[in-house]
């Protein structure tokens, strides 16, 4: 009953999104455009690397540095197209005391903030992360194995899991902090280190990498998985990280709205 | 009011602005904090290409691990003095209507952004700091210049390069007047600047096409070039020369940007703000 209702909510928001991206339907042939755009930029630096090097920490060559890469721009799609927007949203609501009225709605004010805004263009990007990592397996001359397709999609919703939960952690500390309109740059240059197989940092790197700021569980394993060489207690380990920090970013989210006390009282 | 006014209006009210744009920076310290972390892509290169380095038995091409850890330190540092967002203000202040206000002092906008953004360096020396004694205190200190003529001429290029980055930001900001959907094209320009720049890989490192095309931009004067210099890469008579071409540059940007600033405030009226 309660999950069919809010699965009616969620439809009527992302309608409402939609209705609005289909207003600005050039802005398709513009995200389009960048999108590739920046599909080439990003390999320059991949590109540099292997000018010189085959392999790089152990066993990640070109073509398999390439889907981490791919799964980068997938990655960016989800979170440019349905996290960043919401963001945007919800931080200018606190500052300006809008979020009352969110609060008074008859239903979750964790769903409703982060269901608020949707940029539906951005399906470009994670159309592209596909490319790229077709084309990776193509370099390679061979398929993936269904059951590691199986695995890397499980790991993909814990990695959307693991970057709503960053996104959550990042809005609940809007509510102490209220001036701070340019956290999606921070998200988004933070974001910017999982292009990297995580297995190319060292000591302290791979340590926040792997745990603090968990982006080897956003595109390192995901990759791995479907590569292939993922051990099986390494992907259970990286689903139930996911499951942690949600709970995480969940009780975070309670006690930030227990301190809200509205823009002008 | 005549020009002369004009500019002696600015320069009185200029301590005023730098101690109003210091204090905006303190009390709004924690979004300070926030931008300068949006910088830190420096030290994630670091880390990659020391480790890179570190397999290659201490060395990749002609780069060794501790030349990697004085150029990214040097390049954070660079980066953070000489950063501002004062484009993202600009977009702010159009969008909302602020703007009106902002005419409506006797001194030219740009002085007061430039006041504002100028005012924060000090507490941008601060950030930056622990970087520096870092860098100090590490081997890889061997790698910059002892030569006290390049690291005055280094103070002038971080100088120039301030100028510069804020003169194109200002640019880009006044695209706001005209276009919609600028913000896109500011994603473009970070994109082209990390490269250009020499912010995410040494330019020596890159293709030559590369090189080359930088040598073109005013990207490679507002982060390379003053890195560069400290890391003593050049000798006296080079770093005067590409402190010639990086002044250059700022006097086109200044011109590009005072056009696009008039015509986009006469458009701004017309909008009935």
């Amino acid at each position: 009953m309660r999950a069919a209702r809010y699965g009616r909510l969620l439809g009527v928001q992302m309608r409402a999104s939609a209705m609005t991206a289909m207003q600005y339907r050039v802005d398709f042939l513009i995200e389009g455009a960048m999108s590739l755009w920046w599909l080439g930029w990003n390999l320059i630096p991949l590109l540099v690397l292997y000018r010189e090097r085959d392999v790089i920490a152990g066993d990640w060559d070109f073509p398999s540095a390439l889907v981490v890469i791919g799964w980068f721009t997938m990655l960016r799609g989800i979170l440019e197209g349905a996290i960043n927007p919401s963001l945007v949203d919800v931080v200018d609501r606190i500052r300006t005391g809008a979020f009352d009225y969110t609060l008074l709605k008859p239903a979750d004010a964790q769903f409703l903030v982060s269901t608020s805004r949707f940029a539906p263009w951005r399906v470009v990007d994670v159309i592209g992360g596909v490319a790229l990592i077709i084309y990776a397996f193509v370099r390679m001359d061979r398929a993936p194995s269904a059951g590691d397709v199986a695995l890397a999609l499980a790991l993909l919703a814990s990695a959307a899991l693991v970057l709503y939960s960053l996104w959550i952690l990042v809005v609940s500390a809007a509510f102490w902090v209220v001036r701070l309109d340019n956290l999606t740059y921070l998200f988004t240059a933070v974001f910017d280190a999982a292009r990297w197989p995580v297995q190319v940092f060292r000591g302290a790197w791979r340590f926040v990498f792997t745990f603090v700021i968990p982006l080897a569980l956003m595109t390192t394993y995901p990759a791995m998985a479907v590569l292939g060489s993922i051990g099986i207690g390494t992907a259970l380990l990286s689903l139930a990280g996911a499951l942690v920090f949600g709970a995480l970013a969940r009780a975070l989210w309670k006690l930030a709205i227990r301190n809200y006390t509205s823009a002008s009282s | 009011m005549t020009v002369a006014a004009r500019t002696l209006a600015s320069i009185r009210a200029t301590p005023t602005l730098l101690r109003v744009g210091l204090a905006e920076a303190i009390a709004y310290r924690a979004e300070f904090v926030v931008w300068m972390l949006t910088s830190t892509m420096p030290l994630v290169m670091l880390g990659l290409w020391t480790s890179v380095a570190a397999e290659g038995e201490g060395a990749f091409a002609q780069f060794t691990a501790d030349d990697f850890i004085a150029y990214y330190l040097v390049t954070l540092m660079v980066r953070n003095l000489t950063g501002n967002w004062v484009l993202w203000q600009i977009n702010d202040e159009i969008r909302r209507g602020l703007l009106s206000m902002r005419l409506l002092r006797p001194v030219h906008p740009f002085v007061t952004y430039a006041a504002s953004h100028f005012a924060s360096v000090p507490l941008r020396c601060v950030v930056v700091l622990p970087f520096a004694l870092i860098l100090a205190l590490s081997a890889a200190r061997a790698q910059l210049t002892g030569d006290p003529a390049l690291i005055a001429l280094f103070a002038a290029a971080v100088l120039g390069s301030w100028i510069l980055t804020f003169l194109t930001l200002v640019t880009l900001g006044c695209l706001c007047f005209f276009i919609e959907k600028s913000m896109a094209l500011f994603e473009v320009y970070m994109g082209v600047f990390a490269i250009f720049s020499g912010y995410l890989i040494p330019l020596p490192l890159l293709p030559g096409w590369v090189r080359d095309a930088a040598d073109w931009t005013p990207f490679r004067y507002m982060l390379a070039f003053p890195v560069e210099t400290l890391l003593g890469w050049y000798d006296r008579g080079d770093v005067l020369g590409l402190l010639g071409r990086q002044w250059l540059f700022v006097g086109v940007m200044l011109a590009i940007a005072l056009g696009l600033w008039r015509a986009g405030v006469r458009r701004f009226e017309a909008y009935g703000a």
